[in-house]
């Protein structure tokens, strides 16, 4: 009896981990507009282990209970109240999101960090504070279990990036952040257009009450249909990526790595739940094919516009295009109960994961090459391996897990979706991958080859000391998503917890 | 036809017009006047979805009432957002345009890529 009240209070412990998952980042993003400038960047540091850990002990918990937790807000359950719940892929995001972000901050302070030379700046405070708020926003999302939170938590996910982008204040970021915002809005009105015709339809917005009622009917199609197209804008999911690279590419590092590795995911997060978590199968089949097809063109497209770039910077943000291509193949292979499910849904989640690991490293090293330099200029690259050999090596280990190769996350990442897709005789998604990774391994090696050419004496300078520090951070992220490639069956497991094809076992 | 399906509608046209105002119109503060008007079309059908409440024996489903309020905050940070930016960016560049817009017939080539 004690024992059995003893565990109602843990379990009511446990769940308390959801709010205080959304609410801490909140109250610190507002604590820190609060006392401002210098202030700012304090908080945003102190606050980095304490999300990292309350992220990990979230995950933890969904791992060793195998079911998804879940918090009613205010004890009343939907229809009438609002759930949020973490399921084993929104943990695993959560974490992802807690480490990039802290990385990225921490390799921020180069940028905006203050120092005593430094006077304060709106940049400085910016920077700091929209950390913060996208950390906030993205823990919503992932959490979020009702179609109107999730829309609160996309808009506040916009609102922080699109300043992000412009904080460096050149007339072309600002360009940027325009169509950034305005592909943005579009985006949110579609997808509030079709949650007002789901409630319409079906008076819910909670996912699993939705879940159960769902037909298939002109009204479902109408509305879903809105959202995705509404989510494909924000995730950027070519023929939408017109705003991306300029956007990506145009802000200061630290925060191109967090809009390339984290904040594209929150919409697609969303697209999953749609079809993966909310439509029945036999109605998710035709628009899974759609959305494959959708993201092998963004596979191609953008891995060939990649190839052309003369710039770094941009080259890294066409291959974000190209990567969220990748993700997409993941909905025709998981869709259905089928035997080869479980082996998609895992890869398609450590893809997710493994990208942001190795896309944020990239953005880095990226920045570092550019400090060094004073310009990223593929062309210009010649003997850069002799005087920034981290640089090089930081990017050529993100490079890795991009293109597939083993050991990194995006090879165990690949060659689950690559297996499911031979499995199921869906042959012409393994095609689309194999191409992919050769055209992936093109673009790195373009990077690669000239900075490794041994020339007697580089034409520039080193500056070695004020980038050594700065380069643990992205070497970090480099191996985190080199590490995922070693990733225990227990992560597996902890990835299917509450997953749609969790009734499976798993599929190797 | 009675007031709601009347309501139904007019946001079914408000969604129509400003989408095809966002997407044909190039000058920023129209789109984001345009961005307004299906906004407002979107909740305009959510008040006509509320009055299938009354069904259940209410005057209207107070939650659709609830979801729009919310809705509007969202929209109005979402225009001061914009307008912001397009004050900047009209600073930065003396046009209230995205750089492929048409071009008027005095313009800054000073733009130097790479």
């Amino acid at each position: 009896m004690i024992s059995a009240s003893l565990f109602l209070i843990s379990t009511s412990a446990e769940e308390s981990l959801l709010p205080v998952l959304i609410a801490a980042p909140v109250g610190v993003m507002l604590l820190s507009v609060l006392f401002g400038g210098r202030a700012a960047e304090r908080i945003a540091l102190a606050f980095m282990p304490i999300g990292v850990v309350l992220s990990a002990a979230l995950a933890f918990v969904v791992w060793r209970n195998n079911q998804p937790l879940v918090y009613f807000i205010g004890g009343w359950a939907p229809p009438l109240g609002v759930a949020i719940r973490a399921d084993g892929f929104s943990s695993v995001m959560l974490v992802t999101t807690a480490l990039v972000i802290s990385a990225a901050g921490l390799f921020a302070r180069g940028d905006f960090g203050m120092t005593k030379d430094r006077t304060e700046s709106r940049a400085h405070f910016g920077f700091w504070t929209l950390l913060l708020a996208i950390w906030a926003a993205l823990d919503c999302v992932f959490v979020g279990w009702d179609f109107f939170s999730i829309y609160v938590a996309l808009e506040m996910l916009t609102f922080a990036a699109v300043p992000l982008v412009c904080l460096k204040g050149q007339r072309e970021t600002f360009i940027a952040a325009m169509r950034y915002l305005l592909f943005a809005l579009l985006g949110s009105a579609f997808y509030l257009l079709g949650a007002t015709l789901i409630y319409a339809a079906y008076g819910a917005l909670d996912i699993g009450v939705l879940a159960q009622k769902l037909r298939s009917e002109p009204a479902t199609w109408v509305a879903l249909a809105a959202m995705t197209a509404g989510l494909l804008a924000k995730t950027a999911l070519f023929p939408l990526h017109l705003w991306l690279p300029p956007a990506h590419a145009g802000a200061a590092p630290p925060a191109s790595a967090i809009l390339s590795a984290l904040v594209v995911k929150g919409s697609f997060f969303v697209i999953v739940r749609l079809w993966l978590d909310l439509a029945p199968p036999q109605m998710g089949e035709a628009p899974a094919q759609i959305l494959a097809v959708m993201g092998a063109a963004a596979v191609f497209a953008g891995s060939i516009i990649a190839l052309r770039q003369e710039r770094l910077k941009l080259m890294i943000a066409y291959s974000t295009v190209a990567q969220i291509g990748y993700l997409f193949l993941m909905f025709p292979l998981v869709v259905g109960q089928h035997a080869w499910s479980g082996a998609a849904w895992t890869g398609g989640a450590l893809q997710a994961i493994s990208h942001a690991f190795a896309k944020a490293a990239m953005f880095l090293s990226a920045g570092l090459i550019a400090d060094i330099l004073g310009h990223d200029r593929i062309s210009g690259f010649r003997g850069l391996g002799r005087i920034a050999p981290q640089s090089v090596f930081i990017f050529a280990l993100a490079g890795l897990s991009l293109m597939g190769l083993p050991p990194s996350g995006g090879f165990n990442a690949k060659w689950l979706l690559l297996a499911a897709s031979v499995q199921s005789g869906q042959w012409v998604w393994a095609l689309v991958m194999v191409i992919g990774g050769l055209l992936t391994a093109g673009y790195v090696y373009r990077v690669i080859a000239p900075a490794l050419d041994p020339i007697e004496k580089p034409p520039f300078d080193a500056h070695p000391r004020a980038w050594r520090r700065r380069s643990a951070f992205a070497l970090t992220l480099a191996l985190a998503a080199i590490l995922l490639g070693f990733a225990p069956p227990e992560f597996t497991n902890l990835l299917m917890v509450g997953a749609p094809t969790a009734k499976l076992e798993r599929a190797e | 036809m009675n007031a709601v399906t009347l309501a139904g509608l007019g946001g079914a046209v408000l969604v129509g017009l400003g989408l095809f105002g966002l997407v044909s119109n190039p000058h920023l503060l129209r789109k984001i006047v345009a961005f307004n008007v299906m906004g407002g079309g979107v909740f305009l059908l959510f008040g006509a979805v509320a009055h299938r409440g009354a069904a259940a024996g209410l005057g209207a489903d107070p939650v659709p009432q609830a979801l729009v309020i919310t809705g509007i905050v969202v929209a109005f940070s979402a225009t001061a957002l914009a307008v912001a930016l397009l004050l900047r960016l009209f600073k930065e560049t003396g046009r209230p345009f995205l750089e492929d817009a048409p071009v008027a017939e005095t313009s800054e080539t000073d733009r130097v890529d790479g």
